[in-house]
């Protein structure tokens, strides 16, 4: 049988989605904890919580738990949280918006910072712009980001009273309103991955610039900007959109502890309460979401690779 | 010797830096080519015909390169001294180059028009449908078959012969005065070398184009070169017609390389060669540098750098004792 390359990537990622989905339900048993303590209180009577656990199903063994979850999967019935008053579908769905957008914004200003900063450092190369970039591209990386959250928020929301310091607004209530929460999240989120982005930028137009085509196109009297932007860059942009993606999925993760400091209802937070409260169905239903996410994205980057590179277009 | 000298390179030194400071990877050479001329370069890997070449037209990387003397006059310019618009009006447009691998110097992702129509939109400022019909004729001139067609594919669907094709049709887009071909047939299948070499004669005369030639390969040379020079460890070892060369080389080092290359008359199971490799150029001797390969090598040549002597009309070498042991003056 032969399948599109594309369709084939797609069902060789369901075991991979499967093994997420094992790992996940494994290291969430083995955390100690009991969520049925958890729902019934701290006062309750031991029958109780024995009770509150017969009614989740948590008495059965884990195999067998692991098999039902699967077979309500099977069926398209992610669960019901253990703790909210929701199906797993509705809460990730509701806090979807929140996550994404953060992800989004993030994305837009990592993406031309961290291209820019990276040609630019490959341009001057060894003077120092190019010191000077990497530098900061070193700072960015090695510094936390929940750290940097606190200072931007004591800077730019207590100091100056710029930005909020947390909460977020729909983009149906103002685009500007919208923007305006999640500027300061989202920059402080691009922050490391511009660094990292600006370095493989660096790098990979280093390795461009070094090739005979280029050399080609100077002696052609092709300017030397020219040169870059349009016979360097173009060639580079495999390994920036590789990379991308892979920034993609960090910021996706970053969101977490992000959306912890800037008090964003999106789902980074919902998996932090989620594994608090040992809250299993909801955990293992975000992480199965995210490892879908994941292989999705992994799917774009092959499909851009086929728009940048000619040589892949042709296989 | 044919016409206006068109390019007059004279004393030209360029340096590279390296881990001990600036080493000379070509030292004081000069050398002229005429209208319609055709120059050979000749020497081993490592004897500083490329990096002449890429000086004329001031392709060193400014970090690791440096010319600290010289003067290369196109048609009176000095084009060491030229700022760098002007210096970019030339390239591509006045003198232009073809590469030793096509593999490498087109660029991937880049279509074959794209590539054609830059030089002629950057040089004769044509519009992008004129400069695209331009570009089909000169794959015609290069004898493309079905040029039309492959003017919208990438470079990695042709075949080595074919990209150098688009790299001579590159080069001549602008009617260039000077071609520059550094080792144009080296990276190709033999019988795509004579093709290759048979195109590029015929450009010349249709285009009324110098040629600087660079190449290993004597073969080549004979064919294609008016006059010929051999460089070796960075400075000229001899300079002559190309007959007077072959018929009457005078250095030790052009005699032993006539020797060295294949002839079918001969038959011999085992191919001369030169004992030992091109010096380092941060370890060279104070005297002649070919003198530690070199047969008849006298105690003189290992400590005075010999100079230039005349042999006949445009035909020097630097080899005093040869000259004087073939009656001429040094």
């Amino acid at each position: 049988m032969t399948l599109h390359p594309l369709l084939r990537r797609l069902v060789r990622a369901i075991p991979i989605i499967l093994i997420v989905a094992v790992l996940t339900f494994m290291l969430m048993h083995l955390l100690p904890g009991d969520p049925a303590a958890v729902i019934a209180g701290s006062d309750a009577s031991v029958e109780a919580v024995d009770r509150i656990r017969v009614q989740l199903g948590l008495d059965k063994p884990v195999v067998t738990q692991l098999v039902l979850w699967f077979v309500r999967l099977a069926h398209g019935d992610l669960g019901t949280s253990l703790v909210l008053d929701q199906t797993v579908l509705s809460a990730v769905m509701e806090r979807l918006p929140v996550t994404a957008s953060l992800s989004a914004v993030a994305l837009a200003i990592t993406v031309p910072f961290g291209v820019a900063f990276g040609v630019l450092a490959a341009y001057f190369r060894g003077t120092w712009i190019d010191q000077g970039v990497m530098m900061l591209a070193l700072l960015g990386v090695s510094v936390p980001s929940f750290w940097i959250a606190i200072l931007s928020v004591i800077l730019f929301s207590v100091t100056l009273g710029w930005l909020p310091s947390s909460g977020y607004v729909p983009m149906d209530q103002g685009v500007g309103q919208w923007l305006a929460a999640l500027i300061q999240p989202a920059s402080v989120l691009a922050l490391f991955q511009i660094g990292f982005l600006a370095r493989m930028t660096r790098s990979a137009m280093l390795d461009v610039l070094d090739q005979d085509f280029i050399r080609t196109a100077r002696a052609k009297g092709v300017s030397e900007w020219r040169t870059i932007l349009k016979h360097g860059f173009r060639n580079t942009l495999i390994p920036v959109v590789t990379v991308t993606g892979i920034i993609l999925s960090l910021l996706i993760g970053g969101s977490v502890i992000i959306e912890q400091v800037f008090a964003l209802p999106g789902i980074g937070r919902l998996v932090v309460q989620g594994i608090l409260a040992r809250d299993y169905p909801l955990v293992q239903g975000v992480m199965l979401l995210f490892g879908i996410t994941f292989v999705v994205l992994n799917l774009l980057v092959d499909v851009l690779y086929t728009m940048v590179d000619p040589r892949v277009r042709n296989e | 010797m044919a016409g206006e000298m068109l390019l007059d390179v004279q004393n030209l030194t360029v340096q590279f830096r390296g881990d001990a400071g600036w080493t000379s990877a070509v030292e004081n050479v000069s050398f002229q080519v005429g209208e319609r001329e055709c120059l050979g370069l000749v020497g081993e890997s490592g004897s500083g015909k490329s990096v002449t070449a890429l000086s004329i037209l001031g392709l060193h990387a400014r970090r690791t390169a440096r010319i600290p003397s010289g003067v290369i006059a196109y048609r009176g310019q000095d084009i060491l001294r030229l700022p760098t618009r002007a210096l970019r009006k030339l390239r591509g447009g006045e003198i232009a180059m073809v590469f030793q691998d096509p593999m490498s110097t087109l660029n991937p992702v880049l279509t074959i028009a794209d590539q054609i129509t830059e030089t002629l939109i950057l040089h004769q400022s044509l519009s992008a449908a004129a400069a695209r019909q331009q570009a089909q004729r000169l794959l015609d001139m290069v004898r493309i078959p079905d040029a039309a067609r492959r003017l919208d594919e990438y470079p990695h669907r042709l075949s080595g012969g074919m990209r150098q094709r688009v790299v001579i049709a590159m080069a001549i887009a602008c009617r260039p005065k000077l071609l520059i071909a550094d080792e144009p047939t080296t990276a190709l299948d033999v019988t795509i070398q004579a093709q290759i070499l048979e195109l590029l004669r015929d450009l010349q005369d249709e285009l009324g184009m110098s040629v600087l030639l660079i190449s290993h390969d004597l073969g080549v040379i004979a064919e294609f070169a008016h006059r010929v020079m051999v460089m070796y460890a960075g400075r000229t070892v001899e300079t002559a017609p190309v007959r007077a060369l072959f018929e009457r080389p005078v250095h030790p080092y052009t005699i032993g390389l006539l020797a060295a290359a294949p002839r079918l008359e001969l038959d011999t199971d085992r191919l001369p060669t030169i004992a030992g490799s091109i010096p380092d150029p941060a370890s060279i001797v104070p005297g002649c540098r070919y003198s530690p390969r070199c047969d008849v090598a006298l105690e003189s040549c290992r400590n005075l750098p010999p100079a230039m002597g005349s042999a006949e009309p445009g035909h020097l070498a630097r080899c005093p004792p040869r000259l004087a042991a073939l009656g001429f003056a040094a």
